[in-house]
Parts: C-alpha cells; sequence; structure tokens
C-alpha cells in the first residue's frame, strides 16, 4: 500500500508537487495543494497586519441568535477605557449589527456578504482598509452566523470563540464537529434562560466538545445578567497580552 | 453553501497548473477531502460543473478520495480510527488524542492530454 496516500496500489505513484506520471489517456500531473490555499495566504497576510499592529484578532462563529452581537456590547462596555475595540461584522445583508456595536461606541464595519455563507479573507482584508489597526488592542471578526461555513475559512484571526446558547441544545458539538473542532474557547451563552430552557446541560455540552479532542476551555457568560464575564474578559486580556509586542514588520512596508 | 467558493479555488488552482503544462482541457481532478474537512464531496460534485462551464475544466471528471478518521492517543500512544464526533483513543478511551488523518482538504493531481498546445 502507498505510505502517502493510502491507496492499494503502490506502482507508478510519485508525490511530489509537479512530478509527472505518464497515463493511457494522458498525463498525470501531481498538484498537491490545499483546496484553499489562495485565502490561506492572503489569512497569513491579514495574520502578517495584525501582528504588525500588535492587535489580537478574535473570530466570533455561532449559528443566528446565539448571542454574538449581545457579547460584544457587553464586552465593549465593560472594558471602556481599558481596552480600544473595533468589530468586522459579517451578515448577508443589513447593517443592523454594526449599528448595535456603534451605539456602544466602538467602530464597526459591516460586510454584507449577499448570498455568501461565510467570511473569507479576502473580505476581512477589505474591511481592514477602513480601521487604524495600530490605534486598538482588540478586533473581533462577527463571522455570519452559521455552524457550518466559517470553519473552513482562516481569516487571519488569531482566537476561535465559537458560542453555543443554550436554547440551542447541549449536542451541538456531536452535530458540528468541524465548527466546535476548530475553537479555542467555547462559550456557552444565554445562562439566564438554562432554567426555562430546562434540558439544558453544560457538562453534557462539555463531554460532546471533549469527544472532538478538544482541550480548549469552555465559559458560562449571560450578557444580560453578567454571568461569566470576569472570566471571559480576563481569557481576552490573557490573550492580549501573550500577543508580542509590536515590532513586526508591517506587511506593506 | 460554501462548497461554491471552494469549487472556485479549486478551478483557479487547476487552471494555474493546466496553464503552465499548456494543456488546453483537462481530463481529471483527483481531490482528496477527510470527512472532518467541513466539505461534502456531493455538494461539491454538484456545484463544481456549474463553477467550470466554459473553462479547461468544463468537461473534467471529478475524482473524490475520502479519507479515514486516526487519532493518536497522547496517554497511551495508540493509533486507532475513529468517528468524527468522537475523536477518541481506541484502546484507552481518552479524548487527549492528536488528529493523524481525516481533515484533508487537498487537490491530489490533475490528468491533462498528452499532447502540447502549438505555441502561437
Amino acid at each position: 500500500m502507498c505510505d502517502i496516500c493510502g491507496c492499494a496500489n503502490a506502482t507508478g505513484h510519485v508525490h511530489v508537487a509537479g512530478a509527472i506520471l505518464h497515463t493511457e489517456s494522458g498525463k498525470q500531473v501531481e498538484v498537491l495543494q490545499a483546496m484553499l490555499r489562495d485565502n490561506d495566504h492572503q489569512a497569513a497576510h491579514n495574520r502578517a497586519h495584525f501582528d504588525g499592529a500588535g492587535v489580537l484578532v478574535v473570530n466570533m462563529m455561532s449559528s443566528p441568535g446565539a448571542g454574538k452581537t449581545s457579547l460584544l456590547e457587553a464586552t465593549i462596555r465593560a472594558l471602556r477605557g481599558r481596552m480600544r475595540i473595533a468589530v468586522i461584522e459579517g451578515d448577508l445583508e443589513t447593517e443592523n449589527d454594526a449599528r448595535r456595536i456603534r451605539g456602544t461606541g466602538a467602530q464597526a464595519v459591516q460586510i454584507t456578504t449577499g448570498n455568501a455563507c461565510h467570511l473569507d479573507a479576502g473580505m476581512v482584508h477589505a474591511a481592514l482598509h477602513t480601521l487604524v489597526l495600530r490605534e486598538l488592542d482588540i478586533l473581533f471578526i462577527e463571522n455570519v452566523g452559521n455552524l457550518v461555513c466559517p470553519a473552513s475559512f482562516d481569516l487571519g484571526q488569531h482566537k476561535n470563540v465559537v458560542l453555543l446558547s443554550v436554547t440551542e441544545g447541549d449536542d451541538k458539538p456531536e452535530k458540528y464537529p468541524v465548527m466546535f473542532r476548530a475553537a479555542d474557547l467555547l462559550g456557552i451563552t444565554k445562562t439566564d434562560l438554562t432554567e426555562a430552557v430546562g434540558d439544558f446541560q453544560t457538562l453534557r455540552a462539555l463531554r460532546h466538545f471533549r469527544h472532538l479532542a478538544n482541550p480548549s476551555p469552555m465559559l458560562e457568560l449571560s450578557a444580560r445578567n453578567g454571568d461569566g464575564m470576569a472570566a471571559w474578559l480576563g481569557w481576552l486580556a490573557a490573550e492580549r497580552g501573550r500577543l508580542r509586542p509590536a515590532h513586526a514588520q508591517h506587511a506593506h512596508d | 453553501m460554501h462548497e461554491l467558493s471552494i469549487c472556485e479555488a479549486i478551478l483557479r488552482q487547476v487552471s494555474a497548473v493546466a496553464q503552465t503544462e499548456r494543456a488546453a482541457r483537462v481530463i481529471r481532478i483527483t481531490l482528496r477531502i477527510g470527512p472532518l474537512a467541513g466539505v461534502e464531496p456531493d455538494l461539491l460534485r454538484a456545484a463544481f460543473p456549474l463553477v467550470a462551464a466554459g473553462t479547461c475544466c468544463a468537461d473534467v471528471r471529478l475524482e473524490i478520495e475520502t479519507a479515514a478518521v486516526r487519532v493518536a492517543c497522547r496517554l497511551c500512544g495508540a493509533v486507532s480510527q475513529a468517528l468524527p464526533n468522537r475523536l477518541l483513543c481506541g484502546a484507552c478511551g481518552s479524548w487527549r488524542v492528536a488528529l493523524l488523518e481525516g481533515d484533508e482538504m487537498r487537490i491530489e493531481s490533475v490528468e491533462l492530454p498528452e499532447r502540447i498546445m502549438e505555441h502561437v
């Protein structure tokens, strides 16, 4: 068996990009490229921008209505005067979320994706030109509400936060493994509704999450009554502190 | 349905290879997609002809290899197969495992006609 591709036929295999194998009907050219190579390149470029400016970039993902915008509003209000925050908002239509963020006094850039179900690195890059990254401590990217597509596209963020509200059910990590595997932090949101929902068990959600071999922390949060906010703000401050000082060359310099 | 975006990315990369090799058309594209890639092979198959219409990949044969999910246990060292939503060690049951295989999303190879286009 071929060790590289696992196929049963070991003969005639050359696993080197650009290698050519002559076949009966033509020639086979080994490509060996990631399907999203161009997006990955753009994401690396974005990350260089972020590192150069010393800004922590957090990609927020969840289903629609899990409470991303509410959590961001509460976060911005809590960190007012301590952290300079901006938000890139991704939605299919409307400026509603950007307007809510601006209501807190923070800068918000709305990307309307039309029919696209996710943000990609190019869309984020285009939005960056309206922000002065060096004047920020944290940039949140609020991705399109969707537990499937955004997981496949690197935006150049430092951390992925995936939110799961108690009204959605505790088996979401089991149903959407690709998304929850990508989480650097799992936030259980709307915990003020746990009692009304009745059958959401945080420990069951955590077990499904661990079954994806994900060792990341889980926080229980309520933007409404403030539960868990101290731990969330602490996590953000720690991640912000972990960034290297802004010394790297700016990507366009 | 992010498969459309992925089809566009595949088309861009394969067209570049065809151009480098001076091939007017592509006979076959072989992809490798693991169950944890977040890409649905059937949707990709359905979407690709729409994206490739009128290009060098218009009549391409799209072959999609799937990969097994394999994990290596950080505790006991065993290597085992796992389900996409139960990445547990097959020997000791621990979730402290590293994914060895199963999240691939790769263009493996393309098949092109042997005859090279004449220089103009």
